[in-house]
């Protein structure tokens, strides 16, 4: 199939991720003409591989975050299974202090938390054991369906009008005095006025073509899932090393443990393997929540993150070229998309963020990282033999 | 030159501790498998033979790993009583042993792994283990695979109750277990799958009422058939019904004249297709690809024995089984003939999550979440099928078919024959819907790492451990910033 003849946008977004699908959407609420371009289908990679998990009070995009998931399913117009708050507990004394600290830092940043007992913790998660030491109950916060929140935005999307077009891989962005002026994939070329690159561990590649420099170092991540299991009051339950989620069908999805550093061409992951560190998982989601140990685990996945030095996203529009707009979220890009599409938008249309300063998500900020950082973090990959050296073992 | 760092956070290092290494690992004691056992042992190396039969009767309740529709005697829940009788079912296993190939019934393989794009921390192959128990992990240098084939399930009305099964699941009942609990077959199919069925059912001492073939002629010959049993073809079933052990009878319709006629049975075989049983082949990453004569997604092979991977070898139907150029054609035209008769919304398609033929035709969301919005009731299959080829598991996962604890093995095939024909497209063209460890089915109590070393608990991290990766940004820049790590290292909740 070729659609050479296919014309352009004013904005085209590369990566129809959950960054890139809601930037889109958010430039299309603005009566913008935009399309999306993905190598596959949308939300293939990370952002339907998630761990669903909206509560990164860290971030400057929280509170526009906060605000925004409970009016998603009505402004996108399809269900995104978000549910609100989440429990976070402790089965040992080092998770207890840890958790302590947690709470007493997101009520340093004006977040509500309240400390749970070990019966409470069992009132909002029934399938926790007598094992709990304490809890903490975020009363912010929260998670949605990964798979069904992307095809939420990306049909909220063409019901805008905006278009995507999937199995089309951006393969050189093309400029001229010094702008960007269109993308060149396989099945043509499209032109442009502004340029939005969101397409995750390739989004390095693509803006080196552009003389700009995005350091990130891929690595992929595990996540288990049950048969379902009774709906508890609290859908988001953490502990013990876990993150995770129960679905509003009622498996419980869980993630956490050792990723694995890869390197990944421009064409995106050949695999994304899951391992035997599912038995890892299976061990703690056990432990964490041992009413629910006789469930059975019915599949396990791996996603790939795009890691930034810092681990921090970068949101920035360039200045030169001074209409590409780039995005990568570095691991926490799921829970912070509705915001994150939003500031897009903003930089898209007027140069700034209109809710939050991203100042210090800059891409100006690793101008000076050293060419071989990821050698030096140890962020490439590594074999069991470097490992056991490293580790001493 | 800088010194490399390291990432203790990684997997790196820590790779699985199998709790043993075996040369040759075979998985399937089926007659190709013990075969491939006994040359490998009698070739001078050291073999371990590994069964999942006799399966937890549990997991035949979910037609895991075959499509046994509930039509066993309560024999099968006794798993440990199971082992001896299936132990000398398996002809060969006795003289396998004698050979020196170390057995073990009983045991699944729940997922095998060599080293390869994304794992370059794993310095060998190895593979999952599981009882009812625990799991466990073997190290090993070839893989020969011998998982056999399973049966291509199509729905139609009052499909999903007792009494509706696939031939290989009816053949290992009948020859493994000797466990069926049906008297009265009707087969549905007429090709050698169909003609041996018949055969072993009257064999056996079943009644075979009728076999019925939607296509206006058999596939084989009238005498590959046994004697006496009749043969409707351009007939297609419309509707089995019953009482709570399942199926009595099934309705079939002339689909020339409409006439309908009802059938006493007690059970109704599927028997329109083999496909090879890949899963853990998809698992370990060998190519796969469609081939319609092996009956679907196969192992990429030379000769049947080879795959994509040197240390992984096959042997038996898992390299596929001849069932014709036309395989999917015939698959696919019965899927066409089973739709054509109706009840899109009576035929639950994806029986663990309760998705109707109606519900996956109309990309509908699961139940559980209300009614559609309005924009929803307006997305269909034809509004995805515009922005980009059907994909079974874009599908899988919006309504969830194929989702559920069989985890698709009653119904990826006629989901992906369903999605072809409502696309008008060749099903040859649907792309597998992956499969993902577990294979089997367990509990999170028996996949468990109770044997974990205690380096992957000293290390654990709930997400990457970047030291400042969760600093609030307000403080990012300032001297706050120490205080994060100095608190929390990277152990934070996400
Ligand atoms: C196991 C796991 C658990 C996680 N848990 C959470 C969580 O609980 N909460 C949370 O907030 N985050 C979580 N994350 C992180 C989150 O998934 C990602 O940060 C987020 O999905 C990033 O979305 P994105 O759109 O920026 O990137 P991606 O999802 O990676 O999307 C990039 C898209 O760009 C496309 N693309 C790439 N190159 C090109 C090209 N050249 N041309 C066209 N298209 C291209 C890709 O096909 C892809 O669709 C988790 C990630 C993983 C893997």
């Amino acid at each position: 199939m070729t659609d050479l003849e296919t014309p352009g946008a004013s904005v085209i977004v590369v990566g129809g991720g959950v960054t890139g699908l809601s930037a889109a959407w958010w430039l299309a609420r603005s009566g913008v003409d935009v399309l999306v371009l993905d190598k596959g289908i949308v939300g293939w990679e990370a952002s339907g591989r998630n761990g669903g998990g909206a509560s990164h009070y860290h971030s400057p995009l929280f509170a526009e975050e906060q605000r925004l998931w409970p009016l998603m399913d009505e402004m996108l117009g399809y269900s995104t299974e978000y549910r609100r708050e989440r429990v976070v507990f402790a089965t040992n004394a080092l998770h207890h202090q840890q958790y302590q600290r947690m709470a007493q830092m997101c009520r340093d940043l004006g977040w509500r938390v309240d400390d749970l007992d070990p019966a409470q913790v069992r009132e909002f998660v029934p399938l926790a054991g007598d094992n709990v030491v304490s809890g903490i109950h975020l009363r912010f916060g929260g998670q949605a369906n990964p798979q069904r929140t992307v095809q939420a935005y990306a049909w909220a999307l063409q019901d805008r009008g905006g278009r995507i077009l999937q199995h089309a891989p951006a393969l050189r962005i093309v400029t001229s005095g010094g702008r960007v002026t269109g993308v060149e994939t396989p099945r043509g070329r499209f032109g442009c006025d502004h340029l939005v690159v969101a397409a995750g561990p390739q989004g390095e590649a693509l803006l080196r073509q552009v003389g700009a420099r995005l350091p990130l170092a891929p690595a992929r991540a595990e996540m288990i899932v049950t048969e379902p299991a009774p709906l508890m009051p609290v859908g988001g339950a953490d502990g013990n090393g876990l993150y995770g989620r129960q679905t509003l069908r009622g498996n419980l999805a869980y993630g956490g443990g050792p990723h694995e550093w890869m390197d990944i061409g421009p064409a995106g992951p050949e695999r994304r393997p899951s391992t035997p560190v599912l038995r890892n998982l299976s061990r703690r989601l056990a432990e964490l929540l041992p009413k629910a140990a006789q469930l059975r685990v019915i599949r396990s996945w791996a996603g790939v993150v795009e890691n930034t030095p810092d681990g921090r996203p970068v949101i920035d529009r360039l200045s030169d070229p001074g209409n590409l707009t780039v995005a990568t979220m570095s691991g926490v890009g799921f829970g912070l998309s509705p915001a994150s599409g939003h500031a897009i938008r903003d930089l898209v249309l007027d140069g700034a963020c209109s809710f939050a300063d991203l100042g210090k998500l800059s891409i100006k900020r690793f101008v000076d990282l050293p060419e071989d950082w990821r050698e030096r973090a140890g962020w490439t990959p590594t074999s069991h033999e470097e490992g056991l050296v490293g580790l001493r073992l | 030159m800088t010194a490399r760092g390291f990432d203790p956070k990684a997997q790196a290092g820590k790779a699985p501790n199998p709790s043993r290494h075996v040369e040759v690992l075979v998985i399937g004691a089926g007659p190709a498998g013990i075969a491939a056992a006994l040359a490998a042992v009698r070739g001078g190396a050291e073999v371990l033979l590994v069964d999942e039969n006799p399966v937890a009767g549990g997991l035949m309740g979910l037609d895991v790993p075959l499509y046994y529709g509930g039509r066993y005697t309560g024999a099968v829940q006794a798993k440990a009583r199971m082992v001896e009788p299936v132990f000398a079912a398996k002809a060969g296993l006795a003289e396998a042993i004698e050979a020196g190939v170390e057995i073990e019934l009983g045991v699944y393989c729940w997922g095998a792994w060599v080293p390869g794009q994304g794992l370059a921390s794993l310095p060998a192959p190895v593979a999952g283990l599981a009882d009812e128990e625990r799991s466990w992990l073997v190290g090993f240098d070839r893989l020969i695979l011998a998982a056999g084939a399973r049966d291509v399930a199509i729905g139609f009305p009052g499909w999903a109750q007792p009494g509706v099964m696939g031939a290989r699941a009816l053949e290992s009942l009948l020859t493994v277990y000797d466990a069926f609990s049906g008297r009265r077959l009707v087969i549905l199919g007429s090709g050698d799958l169909a003609a041996r069925t018949a055969r072993l059912a009257v064999g056996r001492g079943l009644e075979v009422v009728a076999v019925i073939e939607t296509q206006p002629a058999f596939r084989v010959a009238d005498d590959r058939f046994p004697a006496g049993v009749e043969r409707l073809a351009g007939h297609a079933p419309v509707l089995a019904s019953g009482g709570i052990d399942g199926v009595e009878r099934l309705t079939v319709r002339n689909l020339v004249t409409g006439a309908e006629r009802t059938l006493a049975c007690d059970t109704i075989v599927e028997a329109i297709g083999l496909t090879p049983a890949v899963e853990l082949l998809d698992v370990l990453g060998a190519d796969l690809a469609m081939q319609p004569r092996l009956g679907g997604h196969a192992p990429v092979s030379p000769d049947g024995v080879a795959t994509s991977l040197p240390q992984v070898s096959l042997a038996g139907d898992v390299a596929g089984v001849d069932q014709g150029p036309d395989a999917v054609v015939y698959r696919q035209a019965w899927a066409r003939a089973l739709g054509a008769v109706g009840g899109d919304d009576e035929v639950i398609v994806c029986q663990c999550e309760a998705v109707s033929r109606a519900a996956l035709l109309a990309v509908r969301q699961p139940t559980y979440l209300g009614p559609p919005s309005e924009a929803m009731a307006a997305r269909g299959l034809d509004r995805l099928l515009d922005d980009g080829p059907a994909n079974q598991d874009q599908i899988k996962r919006l309504t969830r078919a194929g989702m559920g604890p069989c985890q698709g093995r009653r119904c990826r095939e006629q989901i992906a024959l369903t999605l072809a024909n409502a696309a008008n497209i060749s099903a040859e063209t649907i792309p597998l819907a992956g499969y993902r460890a577990p294979v089997r089915p367990l509990p999170l109590s028996v996949l468990a790492a109770w044997d974990e070393d205690p380096v992957m608990a000293a290390t654990w991290d709930v997400w990457f451990g970047i030291k400042g990766q969760w600093t609030p940004y307000a403080d990012i820049g300032t001297d706050r910033e120490a205080l994060y790590d100095g608190l929390f290292g990277g152990d934070m909740h996400l």
